[in-house]
């Protein structure tokens, strides 16, 4: 799809917002309400006005419409192969995106290209919405290494597995955006931080709030809510609405459908370009579900039931693109096919490289310890090599 | 009579028991509950003693320390479960600087009776932060004693004692040994167990000395089966007090074989193994016949899943940690 300006916006009222906008109440939001622009049954709102006086909008071309239907798709494809793969021993853990896949493919297309965006270990649609190479993370997953790619060079830092502790990092580094004098202007800089419900608990993220209000830094903190962290309910971690906190720390929170791409997109958007025009730091909270368990290592089975996995299961984020896809007879059939078959071919494909990962050579395990080295541990390398040396051709 | 468990179902037993024998205990942690935690240490205790005893917390380990020494300040005896040792970091304010310090700076007015359990090591070939071992950064403070079982029978009755006991215990659960089982005495009274802060000759030798602990003593008794083959005779020492550390056991050992080899997956450097090694060179001097030798992990981060069995200290390395002693 093309890659450049979407029409997407929000006009704001001259008065800054303040918070606690989620007041939309489509059929089956939660109590408070959300933003949603493309319900379930793929009715397209075209734009909607939050109690703040804010107006969200979208308007793509057909083309637009068709791209984000694709990204979509394939991000799923590619989870499932990836799921398929842990399931042969291929991978050591994943951890699926599996309803999640509106959330970050609005919100990762939304990015624009000189934005930094701070993952958890979930966030592959947004990684392959970046335009990276999908099997980047792969290394991680399948015990080959520990992600080992550039930050700065993809914009997409490491992924981050302690939990929070990536939405300080994202804070700092747009606090250096704003000291490089990088904000004020429409090609600005802006930074996204991603994380979990259950993040929102740990003191270093509500660090980060502290911080990216007193320093006004151009972001966006991203909260995925889907509902659990790992077995433990969102009742566990909140008593109010999750998007109401940024209140507090002296900034707007807004929740939106987290299943609805277009309501991802375009808040996700308005958010980052508040952030990059200087307006400072925005919580969005995407409501959504974690359809699959938590990791591969996880039985949901133990701690919630089918019914509502069903439930969910009813708002998919992709039917409901699909559906108003076909509606308005944007695509037919043999799009819809062309394009699972595309993206079966992306999955084979990954799953082909997958496979044909080396296995790291041991001695590589003592690299890149320190910038500049250290004799000491050059010498435990160079006796860990002589120690092996005594097994060649030993069959050890 | 003696049930076969697993280490991990000894645990479960264990703090049961606590939960049964002093309704001051209680049980906090990340999916604790319902879930019965990620390696099913708590399973089924919830169900039994209820959400006020039982308790998932918020997902934040600063909290789940904070908050318990608040409860134990009131009187309460908390258990808190750190899902995995990579994640122990965000509590460790609280840990060293509040746990391990209120008895001294009350003069012994307030107790914290808390015991901090951490599933540790690798093996299990899992992602990062998955897979570490801290013990060092806790045995090294004032204040925390340390602990590790190595085997269901003591998995069971050291829980209990660590959570009897009125110090502050940082108790280190070997978790690639949870599956794997051992004889356990469910129906003994804990006051004839072993006691909690002594060490244990697990297999008498002569010609040298294993100090392990945790997942590394079957590494060190396996050692110790096949060099026996050979025909030398080592002793094996499970520490499983790691602060303080049982030296009048160890010394002993080691004036008598002449000879000591300590084992651990933390990098060597500053690790248990340094400590040990200064002690027995400074009390045993006379005795020995080589310098104590340290099989470890290296000076690097945990390394990824399929480069750890070459990190992990094993049969072969200690067998050449042995060969070097008897060669020096
Ligand atoms: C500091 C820390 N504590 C515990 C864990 C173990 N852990 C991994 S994921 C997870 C739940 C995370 O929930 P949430 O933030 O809602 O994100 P989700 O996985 O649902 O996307 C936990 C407790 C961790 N990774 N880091």
């Amino acid at each position: 799809m093309a890659k450049g300006e979407r029409k997407a916006g929000a006009t704001r009222p001259a008065a800054p917002a303040s918070g606690g906008a989620g007041d939309q109440h489509p059929a089956d939001a939660p109590a408070g309400g959300f933003v949603q622009l493309l319900t379930p049954d793929g009715e397209h709102l075209g734009s909607v006005t939050t109690a703040d006086g804010t107006t969200y909008a979208v308007d793509f071309t057909v083309d637009e419409y068709k791209g984000l239907y694709r990204d979509l798709v394939t991000v799923r494809r590619l989870d499932a192969e990836a799921t398929a793969l842990q399931r042969q021993g291929e991978l050591g853990l994943w951890a699926s995106l599996l309803g999640q896949e509106a959330a970050q493919v609005g919100s990762g297309r939304a990015l624009r290209k000189q934005d930094m965006a701070f993952p958890t270990y979930r966030e592959h649609g947004v990684l392959y919405c970046r335009g990276i190479d999908p099997i980047m993370p792969f290394g991680l997953f399948r015990g080959v290494d520990q992600g080992g790619w550039d930050a700065n060079e993809h914009k997409f830092n490491s992924y981050t597995i302690v939990i929070g502790s990536q939405t300080l990092h994202a804070t700092g580094y747009a606090m250096g955006v704003t000291m490089d004098g990088k904000t004020g202007t429409p090609d600005g800089e802006a930074v996204i931080a991603y994380f979990g419900d259950g993040a929102t608990s740990q003191g270093e993220v509500n660090e980060s709030f502290v911080w990216a209000g007193v320093f006004n830094a151009p972001m966006v903190f991203f909260c995925q809510n889907n509902q659990y962290a790992i077995s433990e309910p969102l009742e566990r971690q909140t008593r109010i609405p999750l998007y109401k906190r940024a209140g507090g720390y002296g900034f707007p929170g807004i929740r939106i459908d987290g299943n609805d791409v277009l309501a991802s997109y375009a808040v996700t958007r308005a958010a980052l370009d508040n952030a990059r025009n200087g307006q400072g730091p925005t919580l969005i909270e995407a409501y959504t579900y974690r359809m699959g368990a938590h990791t591969s290592s996880d039985d949901p089975t133990r701690y919630r039931i089918a019914s509502e996995v069903e439930s969910w299961r009813a708002k998919d984020p992709i039917a409901r693109v699909k559906a108003f896809l076909a509606k308005q007879q944007m695509g037919d059939a043999d799009f819809f096919e062309e394009v699972d078959a595309t993206a079966g071919k992306l999955a084979l494909d990954l799953r082909e490289r997958v496979l044909a990962m080396p296995d790291p050579q041991p001695v590589t395990m003592f690299d890149h310890v320190y910038p500049n080295g250290s004799p000491e541990l050059d010498e435990q390398r160079t006796a860990f090599s002589a120690y092996h040396a005594t097994f060649e051709g030993s069959g050890h | 009579m003696a049930d076969k468990i697993t280490l991990g179902k000894a645990l479960n037993h264990g703090l049961r028991r606590s939960l049964e024998n002093d309704p001051k205990v209680v049980i906090m942690g990340e999916d604790v509950g319902k879930l019965g935690g990620v390696f099913r240490i708590t399973d089924g205790l919830q169900k039994d003693f209820g959400e006020d005893r039982v308790i998932d917390t918020p997902l934040a380990e600063a909290g789940i320390v904070g908050t318990a020494v608040g409860l134990a300040i009131r009187g309460y005896r908390p258990v808190c479960e750190i899902q995995f040792d990579g994640f122990v970091f965000p509590a460790y304010n609280q840990i060293v600087a509040q746990v391990a310090k209120m008895f001294y700076r009350s003069k012994g007015k307030v107790r914290v009776p808390m015991v901090i359990r951490i599933p540790y090591g690798g093996g299990i070939g899992a992602v990062e932060h998955h897979s570490e071992s801290p013990e060092a950064y806790f045995s090294h403070t004032p204040g925390l004693k340390v602990v590790s079982c190595s085997n269901p029978a003591d998995a069971y009755t050291m829980i209990q004692q660590a959570i009897a006991s009125d110090d502050p215990i940082v108790f280190f659960e070997p978790k690639r040994r949870y599956w794997e089982k051992g004889d356990v005495e469910l129906d003994a009274p804990l006051a004839d167990a072993y006691p909690l802060h002594n060490a244990r000759v697990a297999r008498a030798g002569s010609d040298a000395t294993l100090l392990a602990y945790g997942p590394m003593v079957r590494v060190a008794m396996d050692a110790a089966a096949v060099a026996a083959e050979d025909g030398r005779q080592l002793e094996v020492i499970d520490l499983r007090t790691l602060s303080p550390v049982d030296y009048p056991v160890i010394f002993e050992s080691v004036r008598r074989t002449g000879r000591a080899v300590v084992i651990h997956e933390a990098p060597g450097n500053l690790g248990l193994g340094s400590e040990l090694a200064a002690r027995i060179s400074e009390e045993c001097f006379y005795s020995l016949e080589a310098p104590v030798l340290r099989v470890t992990g290296y000076d690097i981060p945990y390394p990824a899943a399929r480069s750890e069995e070459e990190y992990l200290p094993d049969l072969d390395r200690v067998l050449d940690a042995v060969d070097r002693s008897f060669g020096w």
